[in-house]
């Protein structure tokens, strides 16, 4: 018991003395002991490297060598930029981010709007529609490899089921025409669930009160959505296309397992193409200039999105 | 009392770490691929662990990301494995980058003797550069490619007088790229037992090289080749010679007229249970899944039979693979790894490395009349490892073979362009990285 009774009186000294040490301090100081850790992190996994990878985008370094690393000014910005095999990554990674994003648009919102309207067995559905974007990207491209099995997947039989042809006639990731929206197909599977979430918070937000005063005016059912729902919906609507827009710019891993980017390029996505030429043709230096120009093209397209979202929010 | 005690539990942590760090001392780790040999390999090693009392671990990666994981792992200095059984091409990047400790002291000390090895698996998988006497592994797993056929349907009356009355020859197993399509396309969606077959399985692997190694097995035998004999790196008029160009295009017509449809992105596995579902009627991939076919319950036995890949107008080569033994310079158990290889080297383990499916390089072993009997694959085996080729082992040989993976997917899957424009890119490709790399200016 004694020594209980010593040891807490020397725990509350302790603490007297930290409360005497902190009560000196200022504001401005106190916020920058609380966020200090943070920062440090975050300078450390994010500005450092992001920091490193432009030094090294003006480098001929490879990872994978122990030659000397040699300056070469802006040599691979303008490879890159010159280089019409980037321009075709480019190419499809913009025909796989607009697709995608319309179609789980449409799609995301129309479920959305279904969703809303409280019909019996709603929960049940929405619980049914949201599991696809609760699998793990590596075991929906999987799976999806096995469905688009020419011979024996589920989906070419569907196909050949409703309109006839032979389902070993058509291959969905093999053939060069077909495979862009074989990827395309599974990302919407996938993720139209994620954009109707926040289309349907979106949906209920918008207060009752605002369709009870249209009724009154006997607005049609299409003039109520149009007027009311899109534009009250619209900021909602936004974000979706900003959160899928960044994540379908970078995706890599359910497009790699799906066609490792082919058949031959075709479906060979800016990341796709941004990791073989880093981790498997360790050009780092180049890499690292790509990774930039990347990184550049995103933050833009972004920053200009998001202060259309926030004239949108005002507006 | 208390420092006493004190000072007794310390000196006992400290005895107890040390015994802990001694055991682990003990521990050699190898790494490798997870296929069939690495199960016989770890089997053969028990006998290496009862001999020296050195513990085994193994590191087993599957083929898809061997590449990725080993090589990260070496570039990192990494100290996960002391024994690597590493690629043939990465040869040339591990004895310049200092992954791996140059052996000929080694052995000059221990009496191993390289020409005690396939002439060709010491080119291959030991010596940087490569015609010279410089050692950095010890030939491990020879393996090239070759061929399966269904024998059975081979040997179907009705077929073999069909294919006699429309070809003016046996339905026997091809010698030439020519016979080869010609027999796929007699068997390509053909109905056989009942159930719908197709001519041939070839590799058509896009990420990592499944579809060099495959088309390689056309095109060397059509004239390609890497770089003009006489002159290093001189590859204009030899990797886009007209040979090569007609090469590339045999294998495309091979891969449009007589595979499975599907088949965009198939290396070793898919050519596997192509071939185990009964679905083909002829199968490129390596000697090292062999013995695991001819014991195959279904397609195995009499049902199945081999050769060696065909000739075409310029010869008859076929594909190198297999892999070294290395010690790996980071590793803090050098002196135990080079005991393991120097166990390893013996021709008694040499031997039993076979019996228990592994591939010796062993002329002893290989080149023996007990092993040319031993199973249906080993003559065909014994006689592709004398006419391998293999690709580009330079410290480059990544950026080589994305480049290479790349102009051929290009042509033969996704029907870009021309044989032509393919390797005359392809020339273009490999000139820019060895001027990178300053070998050419």
């Amino acid at each position: 018991m004694p020594n209980s009774n010593s040891s807490n009186a020397v725990a509350s000294a302790r603490l007297d003395a930290v409360d005497d040490a902190l009560r000196g301090l200022s504001e401005k100081t106190m916020a920058w002991l609380f966020i200090a850790p943070t920062m440090l992190l975050l300078l450390a996994i994010n500005i450092f490297p992001l920091i490193w990878t432009i030094y090294l985008s003006f480098t001929n370094f490879k990872a994978n060598r122990s030659t000397p690393v040699q300056y070469v000014g802006l040599q691979h910005y303008q490879d890159i930029l010159t280089d019409n095999d980037v321009w075709q990554f480019m190419q499809a990674t913009a025909h796989f981010v607009f697709w995608t994003i319309l179609l789980e648009m449409v799609i995301g919102f129309g479920l959305a709007w279904l969703i809303d309207k409280k019909f019996r067995g709603h929960s049940f559905w929405t619980t049914i529609i949201l599991i696809p974007m609760m699998l793990s990207p590596a075991v929906v491209g999987n799976f999806w490899t096995f469905l688009y099995q020419p011979q024996t997947g589920l989906f070419n039989y569907i196909i050949s089921f409703f309109s006839g042809v032979d389902p070993s006639s058509f291959q969905m990731i093999g053939d060069v025409k077909l495979a862009p929206w074989s990827i395309i197909i599974v990302d919407v599977w996938m993720w139209t669930p994620y954009v109707m979430l926040i289309c349907l918070a979106g949906l209920r937000s918008i207060p009752d009160y605002i369709y009870e005063a249209a009724e009154v005016d006997r607005a049609s059912a299409f003039r109520k959505f149009w007027t009311i729902t899109l534009p009250m919906a619209r900021p909602f609507i936004m974000l979706a296309v900003l959160f899928r827009g960044i994540e379908n710019f970078k995706m890599f891993d359910m497009v790699n397992l799906l066609t490792s980017g082919g058949p031959g390029s075709t479906t060979e996505l800016a990341s796709i193409a941004l990791k073989r030429v880093a981790f498997e043709s360790w050009r780092t230096g180049y890499s690292s200039a790509f990774a930039i120009i990347l990184f550049v093209t995103v933050f833009g397209l972004a920053n200009i999105y998001v202060n259309a979202l926030k004239r949108v929010k005002q507006g | 009392m208390k420092t006493k005690t004190l000072m007794m539990s310390a000196a006992l942590a400290a005895f107890s770490s040390f015994g802990a760090s001694h055991a682990q001392s003990k521990d050699l780790t190898l790494c490798w691929a997870a296929w069939d040999p690495a199960n016989a390999l770890v089997e053969l090693s028990k006998d290496f662990t009862k001999e020296s009392g050195i513990n085994m671990k193994f590191e087993f990666v599957p083929w898809t990301s061997y590449a990725d994981r080993f090589i990260n792992e070496l570039n990192s200095h990494g100290k996960l494995c002391d024994l690597i059984i590493g690629d043939s091409q990465w040869i040339g990047g591990s004895a310049e980058n200092g992954h791996y400790v140059k052996l000929n002291d080694f052995f000059d000390k221990e009496g191993i003797k390289m020409d005690t090895f396939v002439d060709a698996t010491v080119v291959g998988y030991a010596e940087w550069p490569k015609n010279t006497p410089n050692y950095w592994a010890l030939p491990a797993m020879a393996d090239a490619v070759g061929w399966t056929y269904r024998k059975d349907w081979f040997a179907k009356p009705e077929l073999q007088a069909e294919f006699k009355k429309k070809y003016n020859r046996d339905l026997a197993p091809p010698k030439t790229w020519d016979e080869l399509k010609e027999v796929a396309e007699f068997f390509q969606g053909r109905e056989i037992d009942g159930k719908k077959v197709y001519g041939a399985y070839i590799y058509t692997e896009r990420g990592s090289e499944g579809i060099t190694m495959g088309v390689t097995n056309a095109m060397y035998n059509y004239g390609f080749d890497y770089q003009d004999p006489k002159t290093p790196y001189k590859m204009d008029g030899v990797v886009n010679s007209a040979g090569a160009i007609k090469g590339l295009e045999v294998y495309k017509d091979l891969y449009k007229c007589c595979t499975a449809p599907g088949m965009t992105n198939a290396y070793m596995s898919e050519g596997l249970d192509a071939f185990k579902s009964g679905q083909v009627a002829m199968q490129m991939n390596w000697y090292a899944f062999f013995p695991g076919l001819a014991k195959d319950p279904n397609v195995g036995g009499d049902k199945i039979g081999f050769f060696v890949n065909p000739a075409g107008p310029a010869g008859q080569f076929t594909q190198l693979g297999g892999q070294g033994i290395s010690v790996v310079s980071y590793s803090d158990q050098k002196d135990n790894a080079l005991k393991y290889i120097k166990w390893f080297a013996q021709g008694k383990v040499q031997q039993k490395w076979t019996d228990l499916g592994g591939a010796s390089a062993s002329k002893a072993v290989l080149e023996s009349d007990a092993y040319a009997k031993s199973a249906p694959y080993a003559p065909t085996f014994v006689a592709s490892m004398k006419i391998v080729k293999d690709f580009w082992a330079e410290p480059s040989y990544a950026e080589l073979l994305q480049s290479m993976q790349k102009r051929v997917h290009d042509f033969v899957v996704a029907d870009k362009g021309t044989a032509k424009e393919a390797l005359d890119g392809l020339v273009a490709d490999w000139t820019k990285t060895f001027k990178d790399e300053g070998k050419i200016k």
